[in-house]
């Protein structure tokens, strides 16, 4: 999109540079990964040194190359989950709001039923019924998580366009003669997407959040490599009572880090997407020292008068 | 484009009446009550003329324009488009949306805050099948004819950097873009600083001389109803109560309630006189049985209050819905007819 301009945040640009460094590691990671994580013949709990930058595992494995070759595992998994949500969200939370009466009705039942519904134990039981085949597959593994993840992001998309629905540049849309489903993706879509991004990032990191536990827990396939798998296998060698915190810390500061830059994008999405926002000149500073609303939302327009008043008050 | 002769009526409403079922106060068990938002609208639009539509706020004037424009069906009533009755019962169709077009009240609410000026523009282009290549050229033409030039300056601006009387002129554009002969303009001048107004309602005028669109302008504002109009309605609570085929409604108001509109618009040469306070209440004043102004009405009669007035002749081309102005043998039918009412409950006792 042309009018896509660098943002002007640093948290932003920050949450970016993350954001792009891990994305990175998923392509790269096991073609930079030093050595076979399966390998088991180094010198074993060795702490961090030149030949082993995050030490050894009980079994003698390398630490840094499970980092780097899990991130894919993570990384695919949760991006799958979230976007699978995220259309689940959208089907169901757009057409919710916009069709109204009876539809709506049941899709809000729906989605109260999957908020309501503790996801991990369902995650469990569902995940226990996988054949152990597929156990291992991303995709398969992806839509699960999203089964169970979609619920919030389509009540805020519904409640969002409930209030879009009546605006009147709907009503002039139809005036012109505009159809429903081309005033649904051409006029109220375009004012959802900071919510939909919001909604699509907090599900990522719910699916890393999530995968990693299952992992943890062991209820996944615990011989693919991931952050989750690391930490069972850490957990399950009493890494961190030994003090091994090479193993322990780095798969839990990885997912902290991604939780961040997820984090710090969300914070100025609203600014990167809302054409009002993005106007130029009128940055953050301008707006805080004008004593308008710091982050302005959706329909208020924050009306700056930047020459005078602002500075004589 | 074939001209259409000046006068000649293009759109007419026939008995138009919305009515809406709301829950009564909200509570869970309140009734369902129904409000006749607009009830028995006779309407005549006509080539080159401009009817201003006038009343209080709540009147029903916006569910009046959207039942014209269709998008809003009514409960019942009759449409004629052309000469050709429109079939209701259908949905509204493009043809129809390219004959006749709305512009809403607020310019910065009717506007996409995500999408372009361009867009807007576009699109109704797009949709009534203008082809492709000569897109660009209408949008920047209907501009001009809206006075916003350079046009591409403005294509390529998003809603809120551009001023309410810009946006106004963009809404108006966006109409006449599929090349309407009937413009209904909701309160066009209502959201707008006072400085832009006159413009607005001079480019009115003109679309309508120069394009002999038959334009029907709504307003709470008599003053530039004056200013602009060819011949004037006025509503209250839903029905039209007085109505004249030229302004002489608004020096000579037959109608009490108009009359009290009319006292209630500050008048400078008039300064220290007796403020005669702007006609006021709801819903709840309305009385529907007889004349649904009887309860604010300063004069009204005993009959006013279980009667509904017939329309009046008050002076050649002017009628107004009042017993006062009626001719002692339109009442006498009342008395007779209620006299008879009475003896009938009577006989049933
Ligand atoms: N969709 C609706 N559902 C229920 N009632 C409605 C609806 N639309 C309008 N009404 C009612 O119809 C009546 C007339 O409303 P309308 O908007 O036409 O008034 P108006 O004359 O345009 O007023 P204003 O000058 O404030 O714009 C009001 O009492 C309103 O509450
Ligand atoms: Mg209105």
């Amino acid at each position: 999109m042309k009018h896509l301009q660098l943002p002007k945040s640093l948290k932003v640009r920050v949450g970016l540079a993350g954001l792009g460094i891990f994305i990175l590691l998923t392509i790269i990671g096991p073609w930079i990964a030093p050595y076979d994580p399966n390998y088991t013949g180094f010198a074993q709990n060795a702490s961090p040194s030149w030949n082993h930058l995050l030490g050894t595992t009980i079994q003698g494995q390398d630490v840094l190359s499970q980092l780097l070759i899990g991130c894919r595992s993570t990384m695919v998994v949760s991006f799958i989950a979230g976007f699978l949500a995220t259309i689940i969200s959208i089907v169901i939370g757009v057409a919710s709001g916009y069709v109204g009466g009876k539809a709506d009705e049941g899709l809000s039942v729906l989605s109260n039923v999957f908020l309501a519904i503790p996801g991990l134990p369902l995650l469990i039981v569902l995940n226990s019924y996988l054949p152990a085949g597929q156990q291992t597959n991303p995709l398969v593994i992806g839509s699960v998580i999203a089964l169970t993840g979609w619920a919030w992001g389509a009540r805020v998309l519904r409640a969002q366009t409930l209030s879009l629905r009546d605006r009147d540049f709907v009503e002039a849309a139809r005036i012109i003669g505009e159809k429903r489903v081309r005033i649904m993706f051409g006029e109220i879509g375009p004012n959802l997407l900071p919510i939909l991004t919001s909604s699509l990032l907090f599900t990522i990191l719910y699916a890393v959040g999530v995968y990693t536990t299952l992992a943890f827990l062991g209820l996944t396939n615990v011989s693919t490599w991931n952050w989750g798998t690391m930490l069972y296998w850490a957990q399950s060698n009493n890494a961190g009572l030994a003090g091994e915190w090479w193993w322990v810390g780095p798969p839990g500061i990885m997912i902290a880090l991604i939780g961040t830059s997820l984090a710090l994008i969300n914070f100025g999405i609203d600014e990167f997407i809302n054409p009002r926002l993005r106007a130029g000149g009128v940055s953050a500073k301008i707006r805080r020292a004008s004593g308008a609303p710091r982050r302005p939302r959706l329909g208020l327009t924050p009306v700056l008068h930047k020459s005078t008043e602002a500075g004589s008050r | 484009m074939s001209q259409v002769e000046t006068g000649k009526t293009l759109l007419e409403a026939k008995a138009l009446s919305r009515h809406f079922i709301v829950k009564g106060d909200g509570g869970f068990f309140s009734k369902r009550k129904s409000i006749a938002a607009v009830e028995g609208a006779d309407v005549a639009l006509r080539a080159g003329k401009i009817l201003a539509v006038v009343g209080e706020s709540g009147s029903g004037k916006s569910v009046l324009a959207r039942l014209l424009s269709r998008i809003v069906s009514p409960t019942s009533g009759e449409l004629v488009l052309n000469g050709e009755t429109v079939d209701l019962k259908t949905q509204r169709d493009l043809a129809y949306a390219s004959q006749v077009q709305l512009v809403l009240q607020d310019p910065f609410a009717a506007m996409n805050p995500v999408r372009r000026v361009g867009h807007s523009l576009e699109r109704p282009l797009l949709i009534h099948g203008v082809p492709e290549d000569e897109i660009s050229a209408r949008a920047h033409e209907i501009l001009e004819s809206v006075s916003l030039t350079p046009p591409q300056q403005f294509l390529d601006r998003y809603p809120h950097e551009l001023s309410g009387g810009q946006l106004q002129r963009i809404n108006i554009a966006r109409a006449l873009a599929v090349k309407p002969k009937v413009l209904l303009a909701d309160e066009p001048i209502s959201m707008l600083d006072v400085s832009v107004r006159l413009g607005i309602l001079n480019l009115l005028r003109s679309l309508c001389d120069d394009k002999n669109l038959a334009i029907m302008y709504i307003t709470h504002d008599i003053a530039s109803a004056r200013y602009i109009a060819d011949e004037v309605v006025v509503m209250y609570a839903g029905q039209m109560v007085e109505r004249s085929n030229d302004t002489s409604l608004i020096n000579s108001p037959q109608h009490p309630y108009t009359q009290l509109l009319i006292a209630s618009v500050p008048d400078p040469t008039k300064l220290g006189a007796e403020v005669v306070k702007a006609p006021s209440g709801g819903a709840a004043a309305f009385n529907l049985n007889g004349c649904r102004f009887s309860p604010r009405c300063s004069q009204a009669l005993a009959m006013c209050a279980t009667n509904e007035p017939p329309m009046v002749e008050v002076a050649p081309g002017q009628h107004a819905k009042c017993w006062l102005h009626a001719s002692d043998a339109q009442r006498a039918s009342v008395t007779i007819s209620n006299k008879s009412k009475n003896e009938m409950e009577s006989k049933n006792v």
